[in-house]
């Protein structure tokens, strides 16, 4: 279209001055231990391992690894707890639930804060979106617990008994919401592990929960790796796996809990599909794409880490896209002006940079915008890949960082199939402004969510789980309730 | 030629909001507050355009304009003084020796509701009277019965008249509906010989948003890329406190970024947002907000 040699860069010459979100108002303590029937006790073994901050490398804490010694202490207490617990009104149990709620809600900030700390995500994102939705979970829930027999008349509901609950460390506090809130609401008790790399919040959490009163062993919070995972799901004692996190992990909890009692619940990978027609809104579902992969540092498991981009249009998607992405900021996620943190682990930026080097060697072309990264911690600059096909690895396989595979498609039948040619089936988006082509694509993508003209949203009242590898179970909404009921 | 209209790019209003709350949500602080204020002022248009006005307030704002706290240093003057037809001379004489514009409103501001003929003798009066810049206002009723061509015409015959005089096409975003129509104006006058697009006259609500703004500065960056040529934009209306001006700038900063930061592709129409800039001025200065009568009115 260009017909005169203009110079297509629009850099930003405004460099805006440091704006961190204050500290002051945070109490982390040195060191942590395992939160068992209403009390910190000190594991078993006495073992304890260091949560680093991701954007420094700097250790912010010592916390307890709970062996499976401690799981079984935990899993007897949430026993105990659960006769009384169980058989206490719904409209009691909806009050501890609320209090909780109302408890978060006044520390929002405090998590906030230690979220961005422990896990390297942007202040932007744990003060506007993983903190607000959080309390909303607990809200939503609180307001279901004594209104079971109308949510599910005639099948009288009843509460499973003690759920082991393993999240992930993409939304820490986020996950522990979607867990215990509708776990709590429907009279089961908990034992909850966050991961290895982000437990802080969720000890917190466990603090909050200890001043709100909440009757001893309803929930415990224990703090460990894949060991202490794998206790809490072969214990004979607990009733039910609820697990957010990678595939691989969720295959091996199934063949572990089957032939048992226990009921599943997993909530894992995905590779979804991000479809823009060339009807859409263009510079709206460029930003649809940033929020998409880029949200969370690409950490999402629902990300839109595939983009189908319609052939009449991608010229210009790609053109849009790479001056957005050269306006992101990335750096300190304690600054209030941050787009892209840190990378949540060493570990998880190897991963990332492995699959880079596939892609490269696979002949796929890079684009990285021209930006400067922190010294110390784990950095990446946000990833386009080009001239993909099905074929290519980085197209087929979960990266889970800010990484995003781009084709181009001509007709609807194409991208559907295209699109649905994966293992997972997590989330999808699509962007046209036509209403008729938004239905035609929900029906026929094979995804548990679809969003049409925007993505990554979420709310409390809409149940959120996968297809086929992407896992089974609801969490969010009315459907949410169902893993921890049982009906008679 | 009238530009093709058919396959312009659509906006999607929720997703647009969306976007303006990103913005708004950046941090300016310290260094980077005190430079983005000081840009803000030197991009102002001071504006006054009332049936009461007289030849007395004209120069006094003229003086403001030159002067616009004398106890800050390095302070910048406004960018223009933007006035009715019969006060460009004032204007101009009491601006003598300063790089200060005078912009004109013309062609029946601000209905233009008038014959062509009418708009194109006030644009030439304005200009003959020694305006630097002319504010025109479009055929609101025109492009809304779909007369993109009289539109089209129209502009480019005050473009014809303007001579050396810079033109700003006011599309009265307030009155045009929808972003998508916004988006069609801006092509229609950036296509007609626009030097400047400008949102609002300020006598309609709602006048400049940061939404229609941005989908301005959208049409701005592709008719860049298609001819080479760029076009300035000028939010006018409603832009009353340092805070908006500032989101405004982080607005520019990101899309269109550097080689539009300047008085020469951004203005800002307002008349009340300088004391407000000059009060954050001072208080970055001293630590402490002064009370509004340290400020002068005028």
């Amino acid at each position: 279209m260009r017909n005169h040699d203009t110079d297509t860069t629009f850099k930003a010459s405004w460099k805006y001055s440091e704006a961190p979100e204050s500290t002051s108002h945070v109490q982390i303590k040195k060191q942590y231990d395992l939160y068992i029937d209403g009390n910190f006790v000190k594991p078993v073994k006495g073992k304890y391992f260091d949560t680093i901050n991701p954007s420094n490398d700097q250790k912010i804490a010592r916390v307890a690894e709970a062996t499976a010694e401690d799981v079984d202490i935990a899993v007897k207490a949430a026993r105990k707890a659960f006769k009384s617990w169980s058989n206490l009104s719904g409209r009691e149990r909806g009050k501890y639930v609320f209090r909780i709620a109302r408890l978060f809600q006044e520390r929002a900030r405090e998590f906030a804060v230690i979220e961005s700390l422990d896990g390297g995500k942007p202040i932007r994102e744990s003060r506007d979106i993983d903190i607000p939705l959080a309390a909303n979970h607990f809200f939503y829930y609180a307001g279901w617990a004594d209104k079971l027999l109308y949510a599910f008349p005639n099948r009288n509901p009843k509460p499973i008994g003690v759920a082991g609950q393993i999240i992930p460390w993409n939304f820490p506090l986020l996950m522990a919401a979607w867990k215990l809130a509708p776990a709590l609401a429907t009279g089961n008790t908990v034992v909850l592990k966050p991961a290895e790399t982000t437990p802080l919040t969720a000890l917190k959490l466990a603090e909050l929960i200890q001043q709100s009163g909440l009757p001893k062993g309803v929930v415990n919070i224990i703090t460990g790796a894949g060991e202490t995972g794998a206790s809490i799901v072969n214990h004979p004692d607990v009733d039910k796996i609820a697990f957010t996190g990678s595939t691989a992990v969720g295959k091996y909890i199934q063949k572990a809990t089957a032939g048992t009692h226990k009921k599943l619940t997993l909530e894992l990978g995905g590779k979804g599909a991000n479809i823009i027609f060339e009807d859409a809104a263009i510079d709206q579902a460029v930003e649809g794409i940033i929020d998409a992969i880029f949200f969370n540092q690409g950490h999402v498991c629902c990300a839109g880490s595939r983009l189908f981009v319609q052939e009449s249009v991608a010229d210009l998607v790609i053109r849009k896209l790479k001056h957005r992405m050269e306006s992101l900021i990335i750096g300190d996620p304690l600054d209030k002006n941050t787009d892209i943190g840190a990378i949540n682990s060493k570990k998880q930026l190897e991963t990332i940079q492995n699959y880079i080097a596939i892609g490269l060697k696979e002949g796929a072309e890079i684009y990285q915008p021209k930006c400067e990264l922190p010294k110390k911690g784990n950095w990446l600059a946000p990833t386009l890949f080009l001239n993909v096909s099905q074929s290519h690895k980085i197209v087929q396989e979960e990266i889970f960082g800010p990484v995003l595979a781009i084709q181009t498609f001509r007709t609807i039948d194409e991208v559907i199939e295209k699109a649905n040619n994966t293992p997972y089936g997590l989330s999808a988006g699509v962007w046209t402004q036509k209403g008729s082509r938004i239905f035609h694509l929900t029906q026929n993508l094979n995804a548990g969510v679809v969003w049409a003209n925007t993505f990554n949203k979420f709310d409390p009242t809409s149940p959120f789980g996968g297809y086929k590898e992407s896992g089974f179970g609801r969490e969010g909404g009315l459907h949410g309730l169902k893993p921890y009921l049982k009906f008679e | 030629m009238l530009p093709d209209l058919n396959n312009l790019p659509v906006y999607d209003q929720t997703g647009v909001n969306e976007r303006i709350q990103r913005f708004c949500s950046r941090s300016i602080k310290t260094s980077s507050k005190t430079a983005g204020l000081k840009l803000a002022i030197s991009m102002i248009d001071l504006t006054t355009l009332e049936g009461k006005d007289t030849k007395g307030k004209v120069r006094q704002l003229c003086y403001k304009a030159m002067h616009p706290h004398d106890s800050i240093k390095d302070l910048p003057t406004v960018a223009a003084i933007c006035v009715y037809p019969s006060y460009v001379s004032t204007a101009k004489k009491a601006l003598q020796g300063s790089d200060i514009k005078v912009a004109s409103v013309s062609t029946a501001f601000p209905s233009g509701q008038s014959s062509l003929e009418a708009k194109l003798t006030e644009t030439k009066f304005a200009v003959e009277q020694g305006a630097d810049e002319i504010d025109m206002v479009i055929s609101r009723g025109q492009f809304l019965a779909g007369n993109y061509q009289y539109v089209f015409d129209e502009i480019a015959s005050v473009k014809e008249a303007c001579g050396q005089a810079h033109l700003k096409v006011i599309l009265e975003t307030g009155e045009l509906d929808t972003l998508d129509n916004v988006r069609k104006a801006s092509e229609i006058a950036m296509f007609a010989g626009a030097d400047f697009i400008k949102t609002s006259t300020g006598k309609i609500q709602p006048a400049a948003t940061m939404q229609v703004t941005y989908v301005m500065l959208d049409a701005i960056q592709d008719f860049y890329l298609r001819t080479g040529k760029m076009i300035g934009i000028k939010p006018a209306g409603g832009i009353s406190t340092a805070k908006i001006a500032l989101q405004y700038l982080v607005i520019l900063n990101e899309v269109l970024g550097e080689k539009w930061m300047n008085k020469n592709y951004f203005r800002f129409g307002a008349s009340s947002l300088v004391n407000d800039i000059l009060m954050q001025l001072v208080k970055t200065e001293t630590g402490m907000y002064q009370s509004p009568i340290y400020f002068s009115k005028d």
